[in-house]
């Protein structure tokens, strides 16, 4: 995994989850939306998996990052907002504490995770990005969804 | 040219035209001389060749040129349809389906070339030249049957016939002409039911007439003919050279007409009467006319079903996508449409009202009628039934006779294409395990030939599709014995439970009953499969059985998907949706209404338990206290026959809502079907009755 994203130069959106940041490929992204609505919570699911929302008609699963990430639940605040992903065949949108910036990430400047050792699990994460002195986590959207299904 | 863009238009239309070929084949077998049946499936052959011809699939169009030649040497009557030919015809049918996966599949008609089917239909017309030798051989100057061998028949419709009246004059000039060499006969021509310009259908017989012969006296008169009073038959006297089978041969050449009757006349009699000395005519006739008289109704309605098939001109082909888009934006619309009933802080005044009432009847026939496009009539489903049943029972040495009904009724496309699976499981399964075998059922009193009834109506907002057989029922002793074996149910259970309950266990995985497992059925696969089909439809599956003498399968479908009637209820501080048809009644009750039978908590309703569910709890819902209410509201669903109360907190209301898929991320939570946005832009949750009643 970590050599495909090393092959070429991309643009990851970063966002803040706590003090940390964490980068998303952008083109897996559609749109990024405040939270406003209200989230319609859908029982026997995960806690991560806050419920749905209605995104222009659409109804769209929402997760929490922070509690995919294993951090404490979310305070909602003017800067929390949901980024809205879509892979192959679902939609789902992440809640973040806030979006920051988007990084245009070059081969040199990702580094494999084979080299650093992180508190987080490894399974989502796909590599280190590195930029004007910030460190941010880069995450494997693929593996952040369809894994622990 | 490209040829791709017509590729689709192809691939569609040849499906339609196997269809139809099957059933009419199907017809065929029951009905060996219904003429009607043997025009449509020349059609169709026909069609089929020039459309495969078109498109360059010249394997296709040779199967289908080599079909076409024994098709009309069955219509001259020079081959009779025998049950091998019916099997070929079947062979190359296959052979016909075979080629359009084909071309579905990698755009061209592969490189099968189906020799032995040509072969055996070559074969076929060669038997035809060695008949009619051998029957030319045998012709002698005195009465002598008809082309082919079927003598019988064809006295029948001498008699059965009436014939022109001939004045003296007409006589006179048959006889001269017979002394001249000349040949006069009689000719009746029928034209096909279907046929819209009658008199100018008459013009082309009277014009191939016209090359050989001369027509001397015509039934009604030429004069009403061009006026087109007449049915769909005349006759006409006609002084040729020629013999019969030429001018038969050329007006069956013609399209759309149904039948052609040839009788040769002599005026031999010394009192001048005439007499009707050979009959020829085409196959197609002798049936026709015998039923007509036997049975006008059923060859109106034949002929009905021919004409409707062939109607086909008003139509317009719209991709299935397409309706989804228009259906979404309905939804939309109507999403938006309760969403401005909801508004607040707006002046009510009667010019708003009435426009919003006016909005509303709008989008509700507009949604009836988006809705109506995507309906499809069963028959879609249905229609490739009977060849199963055929197939099945042959192989397994029965007799089934497959009675459908209700055809005509109508699902949403979603569910047509969902049904077939479920629906070929029960019907093999009625063949299969409920259906005896021919010596069982004569021992048993029954008649040889078993009954397999596949029917479809409406009731209320429910389709229902009926499969039913007079075969030997569920041996529910059995069943519960197995249910034992497998450990799903132990002996004490069991004693308890009632024969519906131990049906019950038919539809669990991995339950078979079948002593054998066969080809088709048996090993376990079935019915729970057409279960979870059926309920994720939003459907149900019902049986009534009685040993001995049959089992029927109810499948109870709701019409549409997308939009339904539902109930809003509150349960806790969420909206939650129930879909009102599923609803039997809302009654309030106290907590001392609800007692306990085995940690299950019941009321009494109209003298029956009917178990109650908490939603709060099922639906883990968050409460900040369990205070118990003074009243509570129970919502009674029912499941099948069997009623389950719902406790909610408050009942919010009726409403027409638009179902929304939570997606596949979602797609493994089994007590919500789907969502719903509301006026205000929220979502609600739609609970599957199904999975949450008892």
């Amino acid at each position: 995994m970590a050599d495909n994203i090393l092959s070429e130069a991309k643009r990851y959106l970063v966002f803040k989850i706590g003090e940390e940041e964490y980068g998303i490929d952008i083109r897996k992204i559609t749109t990024i939306i405040e939270k406003d609505m209200e989230i319609a919570r859908v029982p026997k699911l995960p806690t991560f998996l806050k419920g749905v929302i209605n995104l222009r008609g659409e109804i769209i699963p929402v997760m929490s990052m922070r509690l995919k990430l294993g951090l404490s639940e979310d305070s909602y605040g003017p800067d929390t907002r949901i980024i809205i992903i879509s892979l192959d065949e679902v939609s789902a949108g992440l809640i973040v504490d806030s979006v920051a910036e988007v990084i245009e990430f070059n081969d040199e400047s990702i580094e494999s995770i084979a080299n650093i050792a992180g508190e987080l699990s490894f399974d989502y994460i796909a590599g280190v990005g590195k930029a004007e002195g910030k460190i941010v986590t880069l995450l494997n959207l693929d593996r952040l969804i369809y894994l622990e299904e | 040219m490209d040829m791709n863009q017509y590729l689709e238009i192809f691939i569609e239309e040849t499906k339609e035209h196997l269809q139809s070929l099957n059933q009419c084949l199907l017809q065929m077998e029951k009905d060996p001389e219904d003429t009607l049946m043997l025009n449509e499936i020349f059609r169709v052959a026909h069609t089929l060749k020039g459309m495969s011809g078109t498109m360059g699939f010249t394997r296709m169009a040779r199967l289908t040129h080599d079909m076409e030649d024994v098709l009309q040497s069955l219509r001259n009557n020079e081959i009779k349809t025998s049950p091998n030919l019916i099997d070929l015809l079947f062979k190359c049918l296959d052979a016909l389906d075979e080629y359009n996966s084909s071309i579905v599949d990698t755009g061209s008609e592969g490189t099968e070339d189906n020799l032995g089917i040509i072969e055996e239909l070559r074969q076929f017309i060669e038997h035809r030249d060695s008949d009619l030798a051998s029957k030319s051989q045998t012709d002698t100057p005195s009465v002598t049957p008809p082309l082919a061998s079927d003598g019988d028949d064809a006295g029948t419709l001498v008699e059965g016939s009436a014939d022109i009246a001939l004045n003296q004059y007409d006589i006179d000039v048959i006889e001269k002409a017979s002394n001249m060499g000349n040949n006069a006969y009689q000719v009746t021509i029928k034209l096909d039911k279907g046929c819209v310009l009658k008199s100018a259908r008459a013009f082309i017989v009277f014009k191939t007439l016209e090359r050989h012969s001369e027509i001397i006296k015509s039934e009604p008169l030429v004069q009403d003919i061009e006026d087109e009073k007449f049915d769909f038959e005349f006759t006409l006297i006609i002084l040729s050279k020629e013999d019969e089978e030429l001018i038969l041969k050329d007006l069956m050449s013609i399209s759309e007409i149904e039948d052609v009757i040839i009788k040769l006349i002599k005026a031999s009699n010394p009192d001048g009467n005439l007499v009707v000395e050979k009959e020829s005519e085409s196959q197609v006739s002798e049936h026709d006319s015998k039923a007509e008289h036997a049975d006008d109704e059923a060859i109106h309605q034949k002929a009905d079903s021919v004409a409707k098939k062939t109607k086909t001109g008003k139509t317009v082909r719209v991709d299935i996508d397409r309706l989804d888009v228009l259906l979404n934006l309905v939804s939309e619309l109507i999403i938006q449409k309760t969403r401005l009933e909801g508004l607040e802080g707006i002046e009510r005044t009667p010019d708003y009202v009435e426009t919003l009432e006016y909005l509303e009847r709008i989008t509700t026939n507009l949604h009836d009628a988006v809705m109506k496009v995507r309906m499809v009539p069963v028959e879609t489903v249905f229609n490739r039934f009977p060849r199963m049943i055929r197939d099945i029972s042959k192989d397994l040495g029965k007799e089934v006779d497959l009675r459908m009904s209700g055809e005509e009724t109508e699902l949403d496309r979603t569910v047509i294409d969902e049904i077939g699976d479920p629906l070929i499981h029960l019907l093999r399964n009625s063949c299969d395990h409920g259906i005896e075998s021919k010596e069982q059922r004569k021992k048993l009193g029954k008649p040889e030939v078993g009954v397999i009834e596949l029917k479809a109506y409406q009731d209320g907002n429910n389709v229902v599709i009926e499969v039913g057989d007079d075969g030997q029922g569920i041996n529910t002793e059995k069943v519960k014995k197995l249910a034992i074996e497998r450990g799903l149910l132990n002996e004490d259970m069991a004693a308890n439970l009632t024969k519906k309950d131990i049906i019950d266990y038919l539809f669990k995985p991995s339950f078979s009953t079948a002593d054998h497992v066969t080809d088709l059925s048996g090993r376990g696969v079935g019915l729970d499969v057409v279960k979870t089909k059926i309920e994720a439809l939003g459907g149900s599956v019902e049986v009534e059985t009685e040993l001995g003498k049959g089992s029927k399968f109810f499948i109870r479908l709701p019409l549409t998907l997308a939009i339904i009637q539902a109930l809003l209820v509150m349960v806790g501080e969420e909206k939650y949706a129930i879909q009102l048809s599923t609803i039997h009644k809302i009654i309030n009750i106290t907590p001392d209404d609800i007692k306990l039978v085995q940690k299950q908590e019941v009321v009494m309703y109209r003298n029956s338990v009917v178990p109650v569910i908490r939603l709060e709890q099922v639906l883990e819902v968050p409460k900040d206290d369990n205070e118990e209410q003074k009243t509570m509201t129970l919502v009674i669903v029912k499941k099948g026959e069997r009623l389950t109360g719902f406790m909610v907190d408050r009942i919010l209301g009726q409403q027409e809502i638009v179902q929304k898929s939570l997606g596949k991320f979602l797609s493994g939570i089994k007590i919500i079907t789907s969502a719903t946005i509301l006026g205000d832009g929220n979502v609600a949750l739609i609970l599957d009755v199904n999975a949450l009643a008892m």
